[in-house]
């Protein structure tokens, strides 16, 4: 059967952005996430560790903040503190919505 | 028998090209219209006949509008060029004039757009018979405001500077009137003339427009040019007149903050050794730092997650909202007070950021 394989051509990989809803604690260990295993748990870990110090570091800039949100070309991150923690929402910026 | 001017329109949308068709065969000069759905098509049809004006959109698939006019702009350089997009981006905006067309119109949404959008074609199509050169120009605002006024023309100068915008109302070659961002008369005159960089428009003059600046042209721009100088060379004025230039700035800058409703702003030099200024908070060094890491994260983000670069950060305290925009040549922190409308947030910090380094 793995003859036809000779013949197919390997499919181009298409990189799939990551969506879903990631909760880390203090210590940027991950809680819960409903974000797909195709995006890789170091991934995760990076966006956790990059948030909390956000956090973090405006607290030290007497910026207290709440909440966080950043607009990259075609990805959303809301961050939002909880107690040292945040939950973080992933939303893909689809091109529908943004021109026309 | 007098030639009818054959005008090609392109847009992906059939239903547009149906309508643009119905409104532009109305038009007094009554020209031929053409319609075609791709960039290819519309190239193959102005090599093979003569038209005056293109109408382009700008998103399309396979070639998209920027491609299209940079290739007609070498090919057919007596061709009149116009941009219609529903996409409401400076960038666009700015390349599309920079390939050098002749219009950038976002698609009208009121009758009144519309009206104006027709008036601007058939000058477009009026402007043929003049002849003269054609090119991208790149020149101050102040030269084109003499020339206007030098020409004896009657015009609307309409200027874009990122997110503003301003008109100048020239009539028979006298300065009549000036409208910016809720300014009016002589005010507005001089806060558009204080944007360094920009684009402009010429639109169809308006005769019947209210006058309300009285003062020659001449004697206003040389006021502006007078105050630029002070600004611009510091070191020929004396310790008093530099103090009183920072001074003054200072004044202008927390008015500014006052006037768009913001508690405060901090800028940062993108490079490295840049040190943060900041209006309106006493926490400007730590906010500086803050900002110099929270781009540093993004950027990290950006490139780990492949999402593109970063548009701009929201963040919310107890007490504010703040807006993190990064620019070519700086980054700017705006906050606004915790009870402002988050829907209007990043667009009036934009708004604010593109009018403070004027």
């Amino acid at each position: 059967m793995g003859l036809l394989n000779l013949f197919s051509k390997a499919s181009p990989g298409v990189q799939v952005l990551p969506s879903g809803t990631l909760t880390v604690d203090r210590n940027n260990h991950i809680l819960a996430t409903t974000v797909s295993s195709a995006c890789s748990p170091e991934l995760l870990q990076e966006i956790g560790d990059q948030v909390l110090n956000l956090f973090r570091q405006a607290r030290k800039a007497q910026l207290p903040l709440s909440e966080l949100t950043l607009h990259f070309s075609s990805l959303k991150i809301t961050a939002r503190e909880l107690r040292g923690g945040a939950i973080v929402f992933l939303a893909p910026k689809h091109s529908f919505n943004s021109v026309t | 028998m007098e030639s009818r001017h054959k005008v090609l329109i392109v847009d992906d949308d059939p239903a547009v090209l149906e309508l643009y068709r119905d409104l532009l065969s109305q038009l007094p000069s009554h020209p031929e219209i053409f319609t075609t759905t791709s960039g290819a098509r519309a190239l193959s049809m102005l090599k093979s006949e003569s038209f005056r004006l293109l109408l382009c959109d700008l998103k399309m698939p396979t070639m998209d509008g920027l491609q299209v006019l940079s290739i007609v702009r070498r090919s057919f350089p007596e061709l009149r060029t116009v941009v219609m997009t529903a996409v409401h981006n400076e960038e666009f905006r700015s390349r599309a004039y920079a390939l050098g067309v002749d219009l950038f119109w976002l698609k009208p949404d009121t009758q009144q757009n519309m009206e104006m959008f027709l008036q601007c074609i058939e000058s477009l199509l009026g402007r043929d018979e003049e002849g003269g050169f054609r090119g991208v120009q790149s020149k101050s605002l102040m030269d084109l405001i003499q020339m206007e006024c030098l020409s004896q023309s009657s015009t609307v100068l309409r200027v874009t500077r990122g997110s503003l915008s301003g008109r100048i109302w020239i009539i028979s070659g006298e300065l009549i009137d000036a409208e910016t961002e809720g300014a009016r008369g002589e005010t507005a005159f001089r806060r558009i003339l204080e944007w360094k960089s920009g684009t402009f428009e010429n639109l169809p003059a308006e005769p019947g427009r209210e006058r309300s600046i009285t003062k020659p042209a001449n004697a206003l721009l040389l006021e502006a040019a007078q105050a630029m100088d002070e600004i611009a060379a510091p070191e020929t004025q004396s310790t008093e007149d530099v103090e009183q230039a920072d001074h003054r700035k200072t004044v202008w800058r927390l008015a500014a903050l006052t006037r768009a409703g913001a508690d405060f702003v901090v800028s940062l030099p993108n490079e490295a050794e840049g040190k943060a200024e900041g209006w309106g908070t006493e926490a400007t060094q730590e906010l500086g730092l803050w900002m110099r890491q929270a781009t540093e994260a993004c950027s990290k983000l950006a490139h780990d997650l492949q999402v593109g670069s970063m548009e701009h950060l929201e963040g919310r305290s107890l007490d504010h909202r703040v807006v993190l925009l990064p620019e070519e040549q700086k980054t700017y922190l705006v906050g606004w007070r915790a009870e402002a409308k988050v829907s209007q947030l990043s667009e009036q910090s934009k708004q604010l950021v593109a009018s403070w380094d004027s």
